[in-house]
């Protein structure tokens, strides 16, 4: 590990410190514009009302049935009137699933991601694979996943884990592919063991890709989860949705748990922006 | 550091940064490497922090070979001051106690940012600082930890003009308080000049040791000096040094 800084010539300071952020640039996700002022939050807050009364209008305007679109109003009430009886407990199947499978995935994604990078010719090696798991949609592993395992949690777990996992470890290895040389050679003039490089400059240089890699992963893990459910499941989210959704018709209660889904999705982008905040701020 | 010699060939690929290079560093003394971009200069300086290893040749500080990073004798301030961007000031100046694990010295920390006037920035992130502060405050970190050698690899080369003048008369204060030995790698011959006790020129590609000037003028020195005939007569003669580059000036040297 020694010859990183050996048999290079450094060749800093001109030139930025190269950059390779992989074939996809996810780092847009987290540098969205976020409303600041007082005013900028009132007007979101005002075309949302504008949206939500406008459709509530229109549809009542134009005599829409409930069974082609419901109300807004209709929507809002039934999710909060049958909350406790229909949606917490699938809200909570859809999380564990989703927690676990994340777990299991990323924390898979993030080692792989630190030791290939150390080994440029394993990276090459491994890298059409994980491919093919980021482009795959794991939903299509789940019913052969259940027909070996069962009507459980465990397929839909390992389909979370199988989409979240390599999502984490493409962007985690841009982060540690990031290799500044000065500041290693700092590091390093100091007597810097290779872990305490590791440790104090690779990781910290890699952390807001990292972030970036767990906001994306873990979205990819809520599309699998609930699409999961809509293939083979008795719960979660995707299972409501289904289920309430009887051809031809569309309910109230079908689009509850679709705003609950979107709820989540949301929710899970702001974590993890705000996580990018604070741990990673300094990469403007 | 004493007597430390040096006669190498580094080989970096199939380009020959150095070549045969050797130069005697005294303990106390500020020695400026001279040359123009892309002559070894930093090669040189890596070799010396023990970053890179020689092809050929040694190098000897304070009799013991140099084989290795030596943390305890050895700082190093990098181009760009090379902080730490997600450290703020306090925890980039900690950063080298870190790693050997060792507990901050509070005292000398204190005194050192009082004498670079960063009192006050602890707190403030290296983005948030200008290019001059970041300078300093690496320097800081360097001097933290009390070294012996000080290897400075063109520290205040982005600087502007007014911000290298300030830089230059504080390390000449800081080193005549502590009176480290310094190598200065600069491409800048007014600031090898006003700097140093010598200014050793290298020929680019491969580097080599062109010529190595005493330079004479009196200490405390003054940006004033730097307008002096005798100054910008010796600035000439080192210009023509690296222009021609030390083709004929070999023998003379």
């Amino acid at each position: 590990m020694r010859s990183e800084l050996r048999d290079e010539i450094p060749t800093f300071g001109e030139e930025a410190p190269t950059v390779d952020h992989g074939p996809i640039e996810w780092r847009g996700l987290t540098s969205i514009q976020m409303a600041r002022s007082l005013l900028e939050v009132s007007a979101i807050i005002a075309v949302a009302a504008a949206v939500f009364f406008g459709l509530e209008a229109a549809l009542s305007l134009s005599g829409t049935p409930s069974y082609v679109f419901p109300k807004p109003t209709a929507i809002v009430n039934t999710l909060f009137t049958e909350f406790g009886s229909i949606y917490a407990s699938a809200l909570w199947s859809t999380l564990q699933v989703l927690l676990i499978g994340f777990a299991i995935g990323a924390s898979i994604g993030l080692v792989l991601a630190a030791v290939i990078t150390q080994v440029p010719f394993v990276e090459k090696i491994v890298a059409p694979y994980v491919l093919i798991l980021v482009t795959t949609p794991m939903i299509a592993l789940v019913p052969f996943l259940t027909l070996e395992i069962g009507f459980s949690n465990e397929p839909r777990i390992i389909a979370v884990a199988l989409a979240s996992g390599p999502m984490v470890m493409i962007n985690a290895a841009t982060g540690f592919r990031r290799t500044d040389l000065a500041k290693i050679a700092l590091a390093r003039s100091y007597g810097a063991s290779t872990l305490q490089i590791f440790r104090k400059i690779r990781f910290p240089l890699a952390l807001p890709m990292i972030i970036v890699g767990f906001m994306v992963g873990s979205i990819f893990g809520l599309l699998t989860a609930v699409g999961a459910e809509m293939v083979s499941s008795q719960e979660g989210l995707g299972h409501e949705i289904v289920y309430f959704s009887t051809f031809p018709r569309t309910t109230p209660e079908e689009w509850a748990a679709i705003l609950i889904v979107a709820l989540l999705g949301i929710s899970i982008y702001l974590i993890f922006y705000f996580i990018g905040k604070r741990w990673a701020s300094w990469e403007a | 550091m004493r007597n430390a010699t040096k006669t190498y060939e580094a080989k970096t690929g199939p380009v020959r940064a150095l070549d045969n290079f050797s130069v005697d560093v005294q303990e106390g003394e500020l020695v400026c490497v001279l040359g123009p971009s892309g002559c070894g200069k930093t090669t040189l300086l890596w070799a010396l922090s023990g970053l890179h290893a020689l092809t050929r040749g040694e190098i000897v500080l304070d009799g013991t070979p140099i084989k290795g990073p030596r943390p305890q004798e050895i700082g190093m301030i990098f181009q760009d001051a090379n902080l730490l961007p997600w450290r703020n000031l306090r925890q980039n100046i900690a950063f080298p106690f870190e790693i050997k694990r060792r507990r901050a010295n509070a005292d000398r920390i204190a005194q050192l940012l009082e004498e670079t006037s960063l009192t006050g920035f602890e707190r403030a992130y290296p983005r948030e600082l200008s290019g001059g502060m970041q300078q300093r405050a690496s320097i800081v970190r360097a001097l933290a930890q009390d070294p012996a050698v000080l290897l400075m690899d063109e520290p205040f080369g982005q600087l502007d003009a007014f911000t290298r003048d300030e830089m230059n008369l504080l390390l000449l204060r800081l080193w005549s308080e502590s009176r480290k030995t310094v190598v200065f790698v600069t491409h800048n011959i007014s600031e090898a000049i006003f700097l140093a006790d010598r200014v050793v020129v290298m020929t680019p590609r491969p580097g080599r040791l062109a010529r190595i000037f005493e330079i004479e003028l009196p200490r405390p020195r003054t940006v004033e000096m730097t307008f002096e005939p005798d100054f910008i007569a010796l600035i000439q003669e080192i210009k023509q040094v690296v222009q021609s580059g030390g083709r004929h000036m070999v023998e003379v040297a």
